[in-house]
């Protein structure tokens, strides 16, 4: 069976967030295509479900029955613990801030999916003898010099910290990088530089990037530029 | 954190070791003797000072009741005490050789001198371990006893100085503590004596005490062993119907029962108030960790986000927590242990119990395992409550 082209294919997508105080926010989402080595910049106002898409296609939420397929992976079909495999095994996650654990090295933060997935290791240990090389690497590749490795992490600066979450999502070859809002705790120049870094390395690896933001000034280095507003359905389906 | 769990198992496990090892001690002093005789009062009040030297006796009995109860066909040997002199703040045993011949102690075994030998001349002294460490005293040293025991300011006996003629070996029991001196030497030292004062008037100097009568007159209490133990309570019952004056005759393992029975509500209680500290300590540490869960959900949803289930992060949760207990109980046994070094000499001093501050006995151990399976399950509370909210959060914690 060869891979479809599409990495990311959504058909009817409904999730419903259980009332909390007013009732419960909806996301339906009719029909949502990505295709493999696609960069997709994905826009939408704060609290329009930009998070909440994400969090299904990453298979942390299960929508309502419907058609979700991530790289070819039928999300719905899988038991909760068997997202959370497949998750690790073929999704890198970067977040807008606090993206480390505190207690952790830098580089135990950038091995951590290695730990909980076997496959990432393998495919970490391809180009490296040891997974402290592999990181070590990537780490440098993303503009950190190894001195940083020993500082612990919450020492570091929200650039660094960034840098390094990258390093996390980027580790052992994920086919696809979810990252939300991963520059607004930046200022601007700092923004531009790790966009370049991030865009540049997902560019090298072939790996499908969805890049949220609110941000309509980074919108032109992505290869397209979605408004999730255009995604969904103003009616519920 | 970790701390507080430690101190308060180091109580806990404190009140236990003590208990159990003042126990063994008690009844470790007692292994060879089979009746403790002497005049009547309470059974544990006999035992407490004819055999741990703890209180006062308040009767003697006549030694011509000694020598018929040591007479008995089923009496293999008896060994006189005379108690109530005391050495700067240690007891002054009147006794005979025989007290370091049939004395036994731990795993029967008998008194050993690490010294010199058993006293021969009136003006003898065999001192105990501690006596002669606490004081640096050697062979042949000169010492004075006081009349009485307890207290500063006592009368001595300053006119009769004792000569150190042997040194007992340690063995972590009241006797290492005592100083041992013949019956007659008790008579001497009292002969110019009266009801507890000097007679006034009256010196007789040490050399010529000898010219004196001085045979005893009255003992305090007497350690017998039987030939036979089967016959123990005909020969208790012997003692305790005898003519010539009220007698008590006491096994010293039934007035131990007795005793720990008295005493052991106080160390249940005492138990019980450690085991509430460590509880205390405990339900700390749930509150800490989950106090801490709330800043700590962005942590949640990066391990959720390179796959940790919800289960995983229970389970991670409940581990920390554990450790954070096994950590701290390893730290109590420490402090534990090093206290217990540092306080050894004091306690062994007053209470007159040897604690030995290296080993945890059975039912520690068996408190700790105790502890630490609590410790698991309380730790079981924040690792659910990461679970609940690591599946409402997912990779969006709402702050
Ligand atoms: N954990 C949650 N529980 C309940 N409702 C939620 C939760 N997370 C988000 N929502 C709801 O979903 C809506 C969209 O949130 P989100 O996806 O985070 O938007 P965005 O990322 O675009 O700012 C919010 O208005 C909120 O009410
Ligand atoms: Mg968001």
């Amino acid at each position: 069976m060869s891979p479809s082209p599409l990495a990311i294919a959504v058909q009817d997508l409904v999730f419903q967030w259980p009332a909390r105080n007013q009732a419960g926010f909806r996301l339906s989402i009719p029909r949502f295509e990505v295709e493999r080595g696609e960069r997709v910049f994905l826009q939408g106002a704060s609290g329009s479900g930009k998070s909440t898409l994400l969090s299904l296609l990453g298979g942390v939420l299960r929508p309502q029955p419907c058609r979700l397929r991530v790289l070819d992976t039928d999300l719905t079909a899988l038991s909760s613990s068997d997202r959370d495999r497949f998750r690790v095994d073929h999704v890198g996650f970067l977040f807008q801030q606090f993206n480390l654990v505190p207690y952790l090295s830098v580089r135990e933060n950038v091995l951590l999916p290695c730990r909980f997935s076997r496959h990432r290791r393998r495919q970490a240990l391809q180009s490296a003898s040891s997974l402290q090389q592999a990181a070590d690497r990537l780490l440098q590749r993303l503009g950190l010099d190894g001195s940083l490795a020993r500082q612990p992490v919450t020492a570091l600066s929200v650039g660094q910290q960034q840098r390094i979450a990258a390093a996390r999502a980027l580790i052992g070859h994920p086919e696809l990088i979810i990252a939300d809002e991963p520059t607004s705790a930046l200022d601007a120049d700092r923004q531009g530089e790790f966009l370049d870094l991030l865009l540049e390395r997902c560019a090298d690896d072939r790996v499908t990037l969805v890049f949220v933001s609110h941000d309509q000034r980074l919108e032109s280095r992505f290869t397209r530029s979605v408004r999730l507003d255009d995604l969904c359905a103003t009616t519920p389906c | 954190m970790a701390i507080s769990i430690a101190l308060s198992v180091m109580l806990l496990l404190g009140v236990e070791q003590l208990r159990i090892q003042a126990r063994e001690n008690f009844t470790q002093s007692i292994s060879g003797t089979d009746l403790v005789v002497g005049a009547r009062t309470s059974p544990i009040q006999l035992v407490l000072y004819a055999v741990f030297r703890l209180g006062d006796a308040t009767h003697n009995i006549r030694w011509t009741s000694f020598q018929a109860v040591a007479a008995h066909p089923a009496v293999a040997w008896a060994v006189p005490l005379s108690l109530g002199d005391s050495h700067r703040g240690h007891a002054v045993v009147g006794t005979t050789a025989a007290y370091f011949e049939h004395f036994r102690y731990g795993d029967r075994q008998p008194l050993a001198f690490s010294a010199g030998q058993p006293f021969a001349d009136v003006f003898d002294a065999v001192i105990g371990a501690e006596v002669a460490a606490q004081f640096g005293y050697r062979l042949g040293d000169r010492i004075v006893l006081n009349h009485g025991s307890g207290g500063i300011g006592l009368a001595e006996h300053a006119d009769k100085p004792f000569t150190v003629s042997g040194i007992l070996r340690r063995t972590g029991l009241a006797v290492d503590r005592s100083i041992h001196v013949s019956l007659e030497a008790i008579e001497a030292i009292h002969l110019d004596w009266q009801g507890g004062a000097p007679m006034p008037g009256v010196s007789i100097p040490p050399e010529h005490v000898r010219k004196f009568d001085l045979a005893p007159k009255e003992i305090t209490a007497a350690l017998i062993g039987l030939k036979n133990r089967a016959g123990v309570f005909q020969m208790q019952r012997f003692v305790n119907r005898y003519q010539g004056e009220p007698l008590l005759a006491v096994l010293p393992g039934v007035a131990l029962d007795d005793l720990w029975s008295v005493v052991g509500v106080v160390e249940r209680s005492l138990l019980a108030i450690s085991a509430l500290v460590v509880a205390v300590g405990l339900s700390g540490l749930v509150a800490v960790v989950l106090a801490g869960l709330s800043e700590r959900r962005r942590e949640l949803a990066i391990l959720r986000s390179v796959g940790a289930g919800p289960r995983v992060v229970f389970l991670l949760l409940a581990i920390e927590g554990l450790m954070v207990v096994v950590a701290g109980a390893a730290l109590g046994v420490l402090g534990l242990m090093g206290l217990g070094a540092l306080a050894a000499p004091m306690v062994e001093e007053h209470l007159g119990v040897t604690l030995s501050a290296s080993t945890l006995t059975p039912e520690a151990w068996r408190l700790l395992l105790l502890v630490m399976a609590t410790g698991f399950a309380v730790s079981l509370v924040p690792g659910y409550r990461a679970y609940r909210l690591s599946l409402a959060d997912g990779l969006t914690p709402r702050l």
